[in-house]
């Protein structure tokens, strides 16, 4: 190979490399990146079958229920829907009724939500900025309660 | 004493504009009066900065609720540890503690760069200044930290019960001292653009900047990483959150930085490259700032929201980063390029560790930036997790890990694969026991398991196989193999230190997320439960109170092979009263490098408690390795080359072993 051969083969794996990153990183966001949904959102969503999203809105009061071992279940609102949801684990410090919560997961096939993570991280007015836009979005939001 | 503070913050503003004006209109007329004024004025603003800092912290530490920073984030019952680190627990405060690093790092370069060109240097503190200036600019119009309360309040609100930890201590001036320590680099780097001149003595100027930022960032996001993991009892050390991604990605560029430096130094190549690297990792350092400090993430490290404030930081960001890119746009046609090498050698090597290095880095950025990116455009709202930096990152890190036992072998200018490669069957062979010891011997491992296990083992074995290949292991006798190795430059260890952490540091990623063991199950006092060999007896719950909180506090006990109790773990659930907010601190118990860990959860209407246990194979690795790394940047400062321009005390350690470069 002359000089300048060898440098273009150089540049060409370069290229070749960053191309195949672009590429990857391109076809991971199409795949791993989940969506935000509030209950009432889901009606006009075309979910496949197992598709991970993410689930948020407000606890509801008085939905939550503890099951055998470390299983808990609640159901999720927006005010116009709801959507229960099942979850082992611990539930996050800041897990309360009425509050803010982000879970994620999959549907299961009778409808049921299955989360296997539950945030509960949020601002100083106890709300995930994204439950709190929503919901501002859908007219329901009410100011809380001032401290 | 407030006042004096605000007051001195003031007038470090208006002495930062006279830092940035003065010596760069000096160095543009040649007016050597004009470029001396910038050394002193940077110590002074330091000065200002440290009293207006200092004015703050005593306002914490005796709890002058008067003032409304101090009322909102501490208490009087707050230990004194808490209501100190409490200064920069908040966004005015931890504003004022970057400045206040900012112009610490100003003022080593006014006093450790009397052997810089005064042209240099007086463009190089203008620069620093011009940061300086918008970032208190920023502060006291939008977030000043002295703002007081009339009628002073009696009590505070207490600080975010999350922050009050040791860690608040350690971890944020470490990552700041990170962060900041870059604006060195980047200054360096507009001035020589300013200066259109740039040559291989630049470098060895920067570089030991570059390593000192370096250091700190690794040690900021070490510490970060294991408060994460302790603090918020879900036993990860890493979530891919925006927020840590922010201060990974200066430290992904500044790698590569650290690495581009060496080429431009040793064989005056790469210059350009290496001077964008330099603008590009400030600006990540920047726009990590940005994306930590404008509210546009929520997480614990937004203490605030205020659009203002967002909106403040990316006009900075968008004058230094779109200013600096633009500056060198029109000037690096000017540089000139240097040196010519072959693909197969040490300067190939550290390309391509460039290559990977920096197409990482846009990985992170893309995948941190992407949901900000599609919730501005449209209404969706998405999040990008573990799962897409798993697929993306993943790939790119381990051809990389890889390659870097050869990078130090090869030799300059045009190297000998086939030599190194010989060099390192040794290494190879290591490499390939573990994997085979690990597929054959140990329960449940993967395949990709033991590959992991291989390429930590293969990259610990390299940095030794460097080290023993340069001080003549095997071809040399004993005696004069011992001189050689004494005789070795503080640079070949510091890099082999740094290799070998990067080693310690994936065998711990490894062996934690292949080998570790998790269960969650509800218990009842006297109940045991057995994990990964280890048996443990829940002695029940214990009521406690603490200065500011009261908790629940889990015993367990570890029990030895005869039934008898070896140790006791303890986690609580904390309730803090004043901010009605509960939190869990987990139980931890070390075990060799490996980690029992556990934490707490709800009680049920039963008397049970739901519990969630972790055995963690090698954790804390992670966080050695880190510490390693660290060790080999200090090391590689110690390095005698690096004496021009480095802080003298560094001088004084190299002078103290002068046998070290004799033979």
């Amino acid at each position: 190979m002359t000089r300048k051969q060898k440098r273009l083969s150089v540049i060409a794996g370069g290229l070749a490399f960053l191309g195949a990153a672009t590429g990857l990183t391109f076809y991971a966001l199409g795949q791993k990146a989940s969506y935000f949904y509030m209950p009432a959102d889901l009606t006009n969503a075309s979910l496949q079958p197992g598709q991970r999203i993410r689930l948020g809105g407000l606890v509801e009061k008085g939905t939550i229920e503890r099951g055998q071992g470390a299983t808990v279940a609640f159901s999720v609102t927006d005010n116009q829907k709801q959507v229960k949801v099942t979850y082992i684990g611990i539930l996050p410090d800041l897990f309360r009724e009425e509050q803010g919560v982000i879970t994620e997961g999959t549907f299961r096939p009778d409808g049921v939500f299955v989360a296997d993570s539950v945030l509960a991280k949020h601002d100083e007015n106890y709300m995930p900025k994204e439950v709190a836009e929503s919901l501002k979005s859908k007219g329901v939001w009410q100011e809380s309660k001032s401290d | 004493m407030v006042e004096t503070g605000h007051f001195a913050l003031v007038l470090a503003f208006a002495l930062s504009l006279v830092q940035t004006l003065v010596p760069m209109f000096g160095a543009r007329m040649n007016n050597q009066k004009m470029m001396a004024v910038g050394s002193p004025v940077a110590v002074t603003g330091f000065a200002l900065t440290a009293l207006s800092f200092a004015a703050l912290a005593i306002a914490y530490a005796t709890s002058d609720f008067s003032v409304a920073n101090v009322w909102d984030n501490s208490h009087s019952l707050q230990p004194l540890i808490y209501k100190i680190t409490g200064t920069w627990g908040n966004h005015e405060g931890s504003m004022l503690l970057w400045v206040l690093i900012l112009t610490f790092f100003g003022a080593l370069v006014a006093a450790f760069g009397s052997n810089l060109p005064a042209a240099l240097r007086a463009n190089v503190l203008a620069v620093q200044g011009a940061i300086g200036a918008t970032f208190f600019l920023f502060i006291l119009a939008t977030s000043n930290p002295f703002a007081r309360l009339n009628p002073a309040p009696i009590e505070g609100r207490d600080l975010n019960p999350i922050l009050q930890d040791l860690g608040l201590a350690i971890h944020p001036p470490l990552l700041y001292l990170g962060y900041v320590g870059f604006s060195i680099c980047f200054s360096f780097s507009v001035a020589a653009l300013i200066e259109g001149r740039i040559d291989a003595s630049w470098a060895r100027w920067v570089r030991p900047w570059t390593l000192v930022a370096w250091m700190f960032l690794t040690g900021g996001i070490a510490m970060g990483s294991y408060w994460a993991y302790y603090e918020l009892g879900w036993g990860g050390f890493w979530f891919w959150d925006p927020v840590e991604n922010a201060s990974f990605m200066p430290w992904l560029a500044g790698t590569a930085l650290l690495h581009s430096a060496i080429v431009m130094e040793k064989r005056s190549a790469l210059k350009i490259w290496t001077l964008l690297l330099a603008i590009l990792t400030f600006s990540l350092s920047l726009l990590g700032t940005f994306l930590v400090r404008s509210g546009v993430l929520t997480s614990v490290h937004a203490f605030a929201t205020d659009p203002t404030r967002g909106v403040f930081i990316l006009c900075i960001l968008t004058l230094f980063i779109g200013g600096s890119l633009a500056l060198f746009a029109f000037r690096a046609s000017r540089l000139t390029a240097g040196g010519l090498f072959h693909p197969i050698s040490r300067e190939g090597a550290l390309v391509l560790n460039n290559l990977f290095l920096t197409t990482a880095t846009a990985t992170v950025l893309i995948g941190t930036l992407y949901p900000l990116a599609v919730e501005a455009v449209s209404a969706d709202k998405i999040s990008v997790g573990a799962p897409f930096f798993n697929l993306t990152f993943g790939p790119l890190m381990v051809p990389l890990l890889a390659v870097v036992p050869f990078g130090p072998l090869l030799a300059w200018k045009r190297g000998d694969i086939f030599a190194v490669a010989q060099r390192l069957m040794a290494a190879f062979a290591a490499a390939l026991l573990a994997v085979l010891v690990t597929a054959l011997f140990i329960d449940g491992a993967s395949v990709f398991a033991a590959l992991g296990v291989g390429l930590a083992f293969w990259l610990i074995c390299g940095a030794l196989t460097d080290i023993a290949v340069k001080s003549g292991f095997g071809t040399v006798a004993p005696g004069v193999m011992l001189r050689r190795f004494a005789g070795l430059p503080r640079s070949v260890f510091g890099t082999a230190l740094a290799h070998l952490g990067l080693g310690l540091t994936t065998l711990g990623i490894v062996g934690t997320l292949c080998f570790g063991t998790e269960k969650i199950l509800s218990m009842h006092a006297g109940e045991t439960v057995q994990l990964s060999g280890h048996t443990l007896r829940f002695e029940g719950l214990y009521p406690a109170q603490g200065p500011n909180y009261s908790e629940d506090r889990g015993r367990f006990a570890l029990l030895g092979a005869d039934g008898s109790t070896t140790a006791v773990i303890t986690s609580a659930k904390r309730s803090y009263p004043i901010r009605q907010m509960t939190t869990t601190e987990s139980g931890i118990k070390t075990i060799g490098f490996s980690q029992l860990y556990l934490s707490l959860g709800d009680e049920g209407t039963d008397g049970s408690v739901v519990v969630r246990l972790w055995w963690k194979p090698l954790v804390t690795l992670i966080w050695g390795g880190g510490l390693v790394m660290m060790a080999g940047a200090a090391m590689s400062l110690m390095d005698r080359r690096l004496r021009v321009g480095a802080p003298s005390r560094r001088r004084k350690s190299t002078g103290a072993v002068p046998s070290a470069s004799l033979p």
